[in-house]
């Protein structure tokens, strides 16, 4: 989490650094995120002191690692200065063509899982060459997409999903590391995110990481500086594609087959993505930010249902902290 | 799609294309249904097409003003549903407060506008985020405070839903007059100029002294209007009001309307025109895959794919050449330099 640190010097005299600490917690990027995170990590704890317990809080980790990995993917299309909104019926899509084609078989396990990584990685081509080639707004491509997934799956599989996963497929969602019931385990899903996560770090800061950053800050300057900037962008919608599909498999394996499973995880993700700072339209934050936001919005259910909330009134309270925290961090900016 | 060599003289607007892409889908789906024995052009299927365009003729008109000064509302679903459910529940089955219910509705409608436009100008905060809060916010609030359909519609209003003149329901014949009084708005007042001025650039248009906030403002309040008149449409057809309206994925629907009706998403450019062209390629489709009985997830499907095809076929001529200053020769533009790494 040093990525916005790094960018300034840390020194000075014990009070400047306070200051600077100050003025980088209330500036609305990555680190308010992280500063919310930890508010609304503490409320949770003063309220039910158990959850503190390393096992909860792996379970917490498990729970929140799809939408980490969904909102690395849509970091990247957004940081690019485009929109993703097939991701979730994506997810739903995957998890539904896993269980029908291997209903249960161990055997059929791999050759499936390679089936929804090359199906993954199409729909995120089709995505990004519809895009950058046929010039379509990514709204439009992406919300066509999710209308094709959705409509195509419940055509095939007749309106409700059939089969069943097997075993091993759900080991990642569901299992971890030392594999004792009840006992304290690191659960895989959360190493999964960690890899995801570290992966993403690593291709922001190699070259494609930055001329995506600039395709989404100026796409004209980025292509007259020499960068291909379609091709740039159709990457971020496969990466963006292919971690809805890692996504799905954790998904899958957590919570099982449902005709809902992904709805409204796009948005899920959007919103994740902009609590944690990164500019819709590209070309500002950070993947680490974008991960953070996650966390926190994920904490902010488990705080909803610590505190018992009716289930009905949730959409509302999230509605408000999203508006509240974008205005919040758009209030810095401008000025 | 004439932006070939020798077509450059005779100029196609965007609208234009739009009202013959659906005659050509008029054709194709009379022809289809031909085929197999039937008349997409009986009295009944034309009836059913135009009471398909009512409802979301309302919202996507009203989302054409928001989307021309680039913003963009996903609000719109879960006000139909709050105005349906406050219009009926307003009137009560009593027909002397038909009136009360109808401006209970459109104030509510007018001030979750209000809030939108103003959470979108003064906070500035991104619409697409702004609108999806405060649809999740009325959401919640329907989940909460309604278990189901409520409230009564008087007998007097429920004809606004059901009543044709020949096979034109009045709903549709509302739904046109908006659109015309939206109209009018865009081409003939300085408030429909200044949408236009926001949407094609918003600093430029506040150095030229709009008010860009206002502008916007009104935009998102007429949107909501728009959205409420749809819910109490809703209530009229249904006898009650309904939550559930929300899922009907009104939202996403109108801005496929009015972007299939040639209104470019970056705001700046496109008509109401076009707006009704497109509600009407949709309701055509729907009419037809109804007519020809397709699965209805494979209409799903269907609609997807042509939505998207219809916007690659615009996209090119939208972002007009003849209408842009050459900076550095012909080649070259912008999203597509470079060869593949």
């Amino acid at each position: 989490m040093t990525t916005g640190l790094s960018q300034e010097t840390a020194q000075g005299t014990a009070r400047g650094t306070a200051r600077q600490w100050r003025e980088r917690l209330l500036s609305g990027g990555s680190w308010t995120v992280l500063a919310l995170l930890v508010v609304v990590l503490v409320v949770i704890v003063v309220i039910n002191p158990s959850f503190a317990e390393p096992v909860s809080l792996m379970a917490f980790a498990k729970k929140a690692a799809p939408l980490v990995v969904l909102a690395v993917g849509q970091y990247f299309v957004i940081v690019s200065g485009e929109f993703d909104l097939s991701v979730g019926s994506l997810v739903g899509a995957q998890v539904v063509i896993a269980a029908r084609l291997m209903d249960g078989d161990e055997a059929l396990t791999w050759p499936v899982l390679a089936l929804m990584l090359v199906f993954g990685l199409l729909v995120g081509l089709v995505n990004g060459l519809v895009t950058t080639l046929l010039r379509v707004p990514s709204f439009i491509t992406t919300l066509g997409m999710m209308l094709v997934l959705f409509g195509a799956i419940r055509l095939w599989t007749g309106g409700a999903p059939t089969g069943a996963l097997s075993e091993s497929f759900r080991v990642l969602g569901r299992k971890g590391f030392p594999d004792v019931p009840g006992q304290f385990q690191v659960p895989y899903a959360l190493l999964v995110a960690l890899v995801v996560v570290g992966f993403a770090v690593l291709l922001m800061r190699r070259p494609f990481g930055r001329s995506l950053v600039a395709a989404g800050d100026n796409a004209v300057a980025t292509a007259y500086s020499g960068a291909p900037v379609w091709w740039l962008r159709t990457r971020a919608f496969l990466l963006s594609s292919l971690l809805a599909t890692v996504a799905a498999v954790l998904i899958g394996g957590f919570a099982g087959v449902t005709a809902q499973v992904g709805q409204g995880l796009e948005f899920m993700a959007i919103t994740a993505v902009v609590l944690g700072g990164v500019a819709l339209g590209g070309g500002r934050g950070t993947v680490v930010a974008a991960m953070v936001g996650a966390l926190a919005l994920e904490a902010l259910f488990t705080l909803f249902n610590q505190l018992a909330l009716p289930s009905t009134i949730r959409p509302a309270v999230q509605g408000v902290i999203i508006i509240v925290a974008v205005a919040y961090a758009a209030r810095r900016r401008r000025t | 799609m004439t932006a070939g060599t020798g077509a450059r003289r005779y100029h196609l607007g965007s609208t234009e294309i739009v009202y013959l892409a659906l005659v050509g889908i008029l054709v194709v789906a009379g022809v289809l249904v031909a085929v197999r024995g039937g008349n997409l052009f009986a009295q009944g299927n034309v009836s059913y097409m135009l009471t398909q365009t009512s409802l979301l003729g309302f919202v996507a008109v009203g989302q054409t003003l928001v989307v021309l000064c680039r913003s963009l509302d996903l609000s719109v679903g879960y006000v139909v549903a709050l105005c349906s459910l406050i219009g009926a529940t307003t009137m009560a089955g009593d027909p002397s407060r038909v009136w009360l219910g109808v401006v209970a509705a459109l104030a509510v409608a007018a001030g979750v506008g209000l809030v939108n436009g103003l959470i979108i100008s003064a906070l500035r905060v991104n619409a697409f985020i702004a609108t999806l809060g405060m649809g999740l916010i009325v959401k919640g609030f329907l989940d909460t405070r309604f278990k189901g359909p409520e409230g009564e519609v008087p007998f007097a209003f429920q004809t606004f839903g059901y009543t044709r003149i020949g096979p034109v329901p009045v709903s549709t014949i509302v739904m046109l007059l908006v659109a015309a009084a939206a109209f009018v708005l865009l081409t003939r007042t300085r408030a429909g100029y200044h949408m236009f001025a926001v949407g094609g650039n918003l600093d430029v248009a506040r150095l030229s002294g709009v008010r860009t906030g206002r502008t916007l403002v009104l935009a998102h309040v007429l949107c909501s209007l728009c959205a409420g008149v749809a819910g109490l449409l809703i209530a009229a057809r249904f006898g009650t009001g309904n939550a559930l309206v929300y899922s009907y994925g009104l939202d996403l629907d109108s801005i496929a309307a009015v972007v299939l009706g040639g209104t470019l998403l970056f705001g700046g450019r496109g008509s109401v025109i076009g707006t009704v062209g497109g509600v009407a390629i949709l309701a055509v489709l729907d009419t037809a895959f109804n007519v020809l009985d397709v699965n209805p997830f494979f209409k799903d499907v269907l609609r997807g794919v042509i939505i998207i095809a219809a916007v690659a076929l615009y996209a090119r001529r939208q972002i007009d050449p003849a209408s842009r200053r050459v900076r550095f020769g012909a080649k070259g533009s912008a999203s597509r330099g470079g060869d593949v790494a």
